[in-house]
């Protein structure tokens, strides 16, 4: 039988959670983001990058985040709440698709 | 749930076709020097087949069909079922399935007919006609499934015009009693009718002389309303959260772990989707190939196409163990696993 680990990864702390998202924007300076790091001074909310940043935070953490989510963050410290707090709760699914 | 095994029906042959016309996304005007960069690496796609306007997904089975029959050594004689599965059909009314029976010289005893399914439907087809066969006996068939999607892009619609591809294919399909079972899982969520749509141009919504009017949507997205809107957004969260657990319970199903399976075609949506949903499922890639790179999201003809591309000598030696799986427009998606046996797999022939 098939089974694939879908439990949650627990981030331990921010610092963890801006050091993945430094490697996965490969051109981004490393070890400049804090937590307080206006998110919209490093990166453009276009389609692509905010696609990147969804599916970085799905494939590496099981957490569904949305462009509002992104766009609704000022700091990157907002973003990492949202992301824990979605991590946190259990709920499997936080996005409809509109009707 | 739409989740069974078929037994009894073995794939004999698969040919795709493509335009001769190569578009390259480099010398998309559209796009800045930047974007394009960003693009061809983040979406995936560097250049597409172009069908020239008159050319049809049906022109492109046609051709995939002469050739794969002719390898097969086949008499269209033989042939009793042809599925045809497309969302651009030659005509609004008949079905493109009977002009391609009469095309190809298949008996009048044969049954064809039309299914609308995109991004879903090769593996929708297979569960379709590979059902019909063998509740009915039918001994040899030919599902024939592609779009041309570049004649309903907006070209000044960053987010379609240099996704899409054109392509036609056909499958060889043969009624076997010692065939391993296929299995299949099937899905739809009908709320998300709109994230794929071109709104006008059927009954709901009449063409009218502004069907033809270009709307500026956003900066990047101008187009009227007989092309295609994409909500990428909405699509993109719909596959990283469906198709890893569709996928986990068709593998449960079949009682397959990920170490039996040779290779996992998915459709070809774009490059960043198809990494993450191999990562979700931790799939090695190179049991992951891809076509979108040299040919693009070419709907409906993604997974056949990356068969003939990427993985046809695999298929013409021996025994391959695979997981499909189609996931887009309608919202429609669904996989399948299935054994092949030394198919015969032509290369991509250019029309």
């Amino acid at each position: 039988m098939y089974f694939c680990e879908n439990s949650v990864k627990l981030m331990i702390d921010i610092h963890q959670f801006i050091t993945s998202v430094e490697e996965e924007f490969e051109e981004m300076p490393k070890g400049v983001l804090t937590s307080e790091s206006p998110l919209r001074e490093h990166f453009t909310w276009d389609s692509i990058n905010a696609l990147i940043f969804i599916a970085h935070v799905n494939v590496n953490y099981n957490v569904e985040i949305t462009a509002e989510d992104l766009i609704n963050s000022t700091t990157v410290g907002d973003l990492y709440n949202i992301i824990k707090s979605k991590a946190d709760s259990s709920s499997p699914s936080t996005v409809t698709v509109p009707s | 749930m739409a989740i069974f095994p078929l037994p009894g029906i073995r794939i004999s042959g698969i040919a795709s076709a493509v335009p001769r016309g190569v578009y390259h996304n480099r010398s998309y005007e559209y796009l800045s020097d930047k974007e394009k960069d960003l693009f061809i690496k983040t979406v995936g796609v560097a250049k597409r087949r172009v069908a020239p306007k008159g050319m049809t997904t049906s022109d492109l089975c046609e051709a995939a069909a002469i050739k794969l029959m002719h390898e097969l050594g086949w008499d269209p004689a033989d042939i009793e079922i042809l599925v045809f599965v497309s969302q651009s059909r030659d005509y609004i009314i008949p079905a493109t399935a009977g002009i391609l029976q009469e095309k190809l010289g298949l008996p009048k005893s044969c049954m064809a007919y039309d299914i609308s399914l995109g991004c879903s439907g090769y593996v929708y087809g297979l569960s379709t006609i590979g059902s019909q066969m063998h509740m009915a006996g039918i001994k040899k068939g030919l599902l024939m499934v592609g779009d041309v999607s570049t004649q309903t892009t907006g070209p000044r619609d960053k987010s379609t015009f240099p996704l899409f591809g054109d392509a036609g294919t056909v499958t060889a399909l043969e009624l076997d009693p010692r065939a391993a079972p296929m299995h299949f899982n099937l899905q739809t969520d009908g709320k998300g009718y709109k994230a794929i749509i071109i709104p006008d141009g059927g009954i709901r919504n009449l063409v009218t002389p502004e069907s033809f009017t270009e709307e500026k949507i956003t900066e990047g997205i101008e187009r009227n309303r007989l092309q295609i809107a994409l909500d990428g957004m909405e699509v993109f969260q719909f596959s990283l959260r469906e198709v890893q657990p569709n996928i986990e319970r068709l593998l449960q199903d079949a009682g397959k772990d990920l170490e039996d399976i040779d290779y996992f075609v998915l459709h070809q949506a774009n490059r960043l989707m198809n990494e993450s949903i191999r990562k979700k499922l931790r799939i090695p890639p190179e049991k992951c190939p891809y076509s979108m790179e040299e040919y693009g999201n070419t709907s409906s003809a993604s997974i056949p196409l990356t068969i003939s591309h990427a993985i046809r000598d695999v298929m013409q030696e021996g025994k391959t163990r695979l997981v499909l799986s189609g996931f887009g427009v309608g919202l429609s998606w669904g996989s399948v696993y299935l054994e092949t046996e030394k198919v015969v797999c032509p290369e991509i022939i250019e029309i």
